[in-house]
């Protein structure tokens, strides 16, 4: 198998980027507080390759991935694809742009309408963005592209309750496909399906990464799924960027306390593999109320005087790889 | 009796509009006392049923249980009378469900909904029942159980409301505890804290756990024992330490390949082609044959039986007919 190919320049680009969620509240529906989901995010991928997210609940890892493409409006911040930044394009340039960008959601049973066939989920954009003419054409392309994803080309005329939870997930990806995109935002793509077909979703994944020079960011919360399908890999916690570094870099030598008690709470499938497992204590702060400093300190074994007030910089300990924390 | 649970050739069907679904069709297996029995298998291959049929709470209509025994200390529930189920329910056999968000009832504070076994089965009164009841949740740990007793599950969070559920599960010292995929709805760092919970209270209470999930890393750090489940049926039963160091079925093989490990470099995941066939239309034969890669005449005309290997192990398939199997 040929080995991937990664381009120096970045294709994407995101700068302190913030996105809060007013809290509304009181007879008069005022906004009475933010949900802090993303606080100062800032990373970029280059052109074919995987940036795999991980995180827990609501560490918002999806809602990066949704501001990044404009489904979700930004509250501050900078996202550059290709050197041009998507929130100053207007209008047009950005339905231009849509077409290059596209996302693969997480569940495979509501994000397709039940209502409509293989061939209009897939066909829709195809015909709204003027690529094909509905019909004949689309119908082609369709099929094409559901063929790549592992589907014959005489499901184009079902309806998704005739597939199963792997077969819906490939028609998802076909979705995204099929406006022959360049950058996908991949969200828990394999977090609904069973282990077996979870592998087969990911080989999928990789083999049409190397057939079309796709750049992926791949969210996820499986630890080992992650570490198999990306180049670098970014840790969240409570809305913020703690850790990034190449793959191999981070699960040998993880530097921030999180992402060392993340690695060590997995679960490994050897039952004579005896590990010093790190419990974190409590659960994670709300996001509409984060601690001050670094956000992580209420949990964290090793918190300091100064971890409650200051909060942490972004920084590069090594080539590549960068950590927040006041012990690095 | 050395046995607490032994389940004989359980079968559970749903008779619905379409057709006779044989969700558990021939399940066998034993349980000691204070042992942890892992159940592992994929979305339909009848583990939560098996499970739901030994509390004898399966949907009926449409489900029933058709054929089979499960001795609980030696006594069939299948004939057991409603009442009687009724007290060995949370007495005697208690159960975890997977889903700690919908599991507890929101109008009711945590204190009342865990008090209101201890007081049934325990006959102990409220003042007694909500002591008992605080305990339970210092067990468990959770911070302030004195205030905590009066609150909501809204006000508790995922991983506290498991704990609750434990708790609620625990306080009456069952005998046998069925933990169904305990920790699949809670993220990795708490998912930790509930299995050392779990764990520790085994060694305390010396409860015998009934481990349902889909994970095998949660069974390679929970179980003794584990059973392999595949379209209704056990296609493979081995110590936890034998399964993982040799897998035997190609079902079983598959399962453990085809997750990414954290410490290989393979390029592409091994799969299992296919999908789990339609339980509706079941094929002939070995029901894994369409998706085995070793699959031979044999495997589509007839189901192997489940042979007894050495000691603690039993294989259903017939690659493993021929080498020492006997029945």
């Amino acid at each position: 198998m040929a080995e991937k190919l990664i381009e120096t320049n970045d294709l994407l680009e995101v700068k302190n980027l913030k996105k809060y969620f007013p809290i509304k509240g009181g007879f008069l529906k005022k906004t009475i507080g933010h949900v802090k989901a993303v606080e100062d995010v800032s990373f970029t991928i280059k052109k074919g390759e995987t940036l795999g997210i991980v995180g827990e609940s609501g560490c918002g890892k999806s809602t990066t991935g949704r501001t990044l493409l404009r489904l979700l409006e930004k509250t501050d911040g900078e996202v550059y694809y290709d050197g041009r930044e998507i929130y100053g394009l207007p209008k047009d340039e950005m339905i231009k742009l849509r077409t290059k960008m596209q996302i693969v959601f997480q569940d495979p049973y509501s994000s397709l309408n039940p209502r409509k066939t293989v061939s209009q989920i897939c066909g829709e954009a195809l015909v709204e963005h003027g690529l094909a003419k509905k019909g004949k054409e689309v119908n082609e392309i369709v099929s094409d592209v559901i063929q790549k994803c592992g589907l014959a080309p005489y499901h184009i005329r079902r309806y998704p309750h005739e597939f199963s939870g792997g077969q819906r997930q490939r028609i998802g990806i076909a979705r995204a496909l099929a406006l022959n995109p360049e950058f996908i935002v991949c969200d828990e793509p394999v977090s609904a399906l069973d282990v077996s077909i979870q592998s087969q979703v990911i080989n999928l994944l990789m083999d049409l990464q190397e057939e079309m020079g796709l750049t992926y960011l791949f969210i996820s919360h499986d630890l080992s799924v992650v570490k198999h399908i990306s180049d670098r890999i970014g840790v969240m916690y409570l809305g913020s960027l703690v850790e990034l570094a190449p793959k191999d870099d981070l699960y040998a030598e993880p530097l921030h306390p999180y992402t060392q008690a993340l690695l060590s709470a997995i679960p490994i499938a050897d039952p004579t593999y005896k590990k010093k497992r790190i419990i974190l204590k409590g659960d994670i702060p709300s996001p509409a109320n984060p601690p001050l400093g670094c956000r992580f300190h209420t949990r964290c074994p090793y918190a300091m005087d100064k971890c409650k007030t200051e909060v942490p910089e972004f920084k590069e300990a090594k080539p590549g790889h960068f950590v927040a924390c006041h012990l690095v | 009796m050395k046995y607490l649970l032994e389940v004989k050739n359980l079968q559970t069907h749903f008779f619905t509009e379409d057709g006779i679904v044989p969700a558990v069709d021939g399940v066998d297996f034993e349980l000691e006392p204070g042992q942890t029995l892992g159940i592992v298998g994929e979305s339909g291959c009848g583990k939560s049923v098996t499970s739901v049929s030994i509390l004898r709470l399966v949907p009926n209509p449409p489900g029933r249980i058709v054929g089979g025994e499960i001795l609980f200390e030696g006594k069939d529930l299948v004939k057991a009378t409603e009442s009687e189920m009724q007290s060995i329910r949370g007495n005697d056999i208690a159960m975890i469900f997977q889903e700690p968000m919908t599991s507890l009832n929101p109008v009711f504070t945590i204190g009342k909904q865990i008090s209101e076994a201890i007081m049934l089965h325990q006959k102990l009164d409220k003042k007694a029942a909500k002591e008992r009841c605080v305990q339970m949740l210092k067990l468990v740990g959770i911070p302030r159980a004195e205030q905590a007793v009066d609150e909501y599950p809204h006000q508790f969070s995922g991983g506290m409301r498991q704990r609750a559920m434990i708790a609620m599960a625990l306080s009456c010292n069952p005998k046998l505890l069925i933990a169904d995929e305990p920790t699949t709805a809670l993220d990795v760092t708490i998912q930790a804290q509930i299995i050392e919970l779990m764990k520790d209270l085994k060694e305390k209470l010396n409860t015998a756990i009934m481990l349902i999930t889909h994970d095998l890393g949660v069974v390679a750090e929970m179980a003794d024992h584990v059973i392999v489940m595949y379209a209704g049926r056990v296609v493979e039963e081995a110590d936890v330490i034998d399964l993982f160091k040799d897998p035997k079925h190609p079902y079983t093989i598959g399962l453990m390949k085809s997750k990414p490990s954290l410490d290989g470099n393979a390029k592409r995941l091994d799969v299992i082609p296919g999908a789990v066939p339609n339980p509706l239309a079941m094929p002939k034969g070995c029901a894994f044959h369409p998706r085995c890669s070793h699959a031979m005449d044999i495997c589509k005309e007839k189901m192997p039986e489940l042979n007894k290997f050495g000691d603690n192990r039993k294989i259903r398939c017939w690659l493993h007919e021929k080498e020492g199997g006997e029945k």
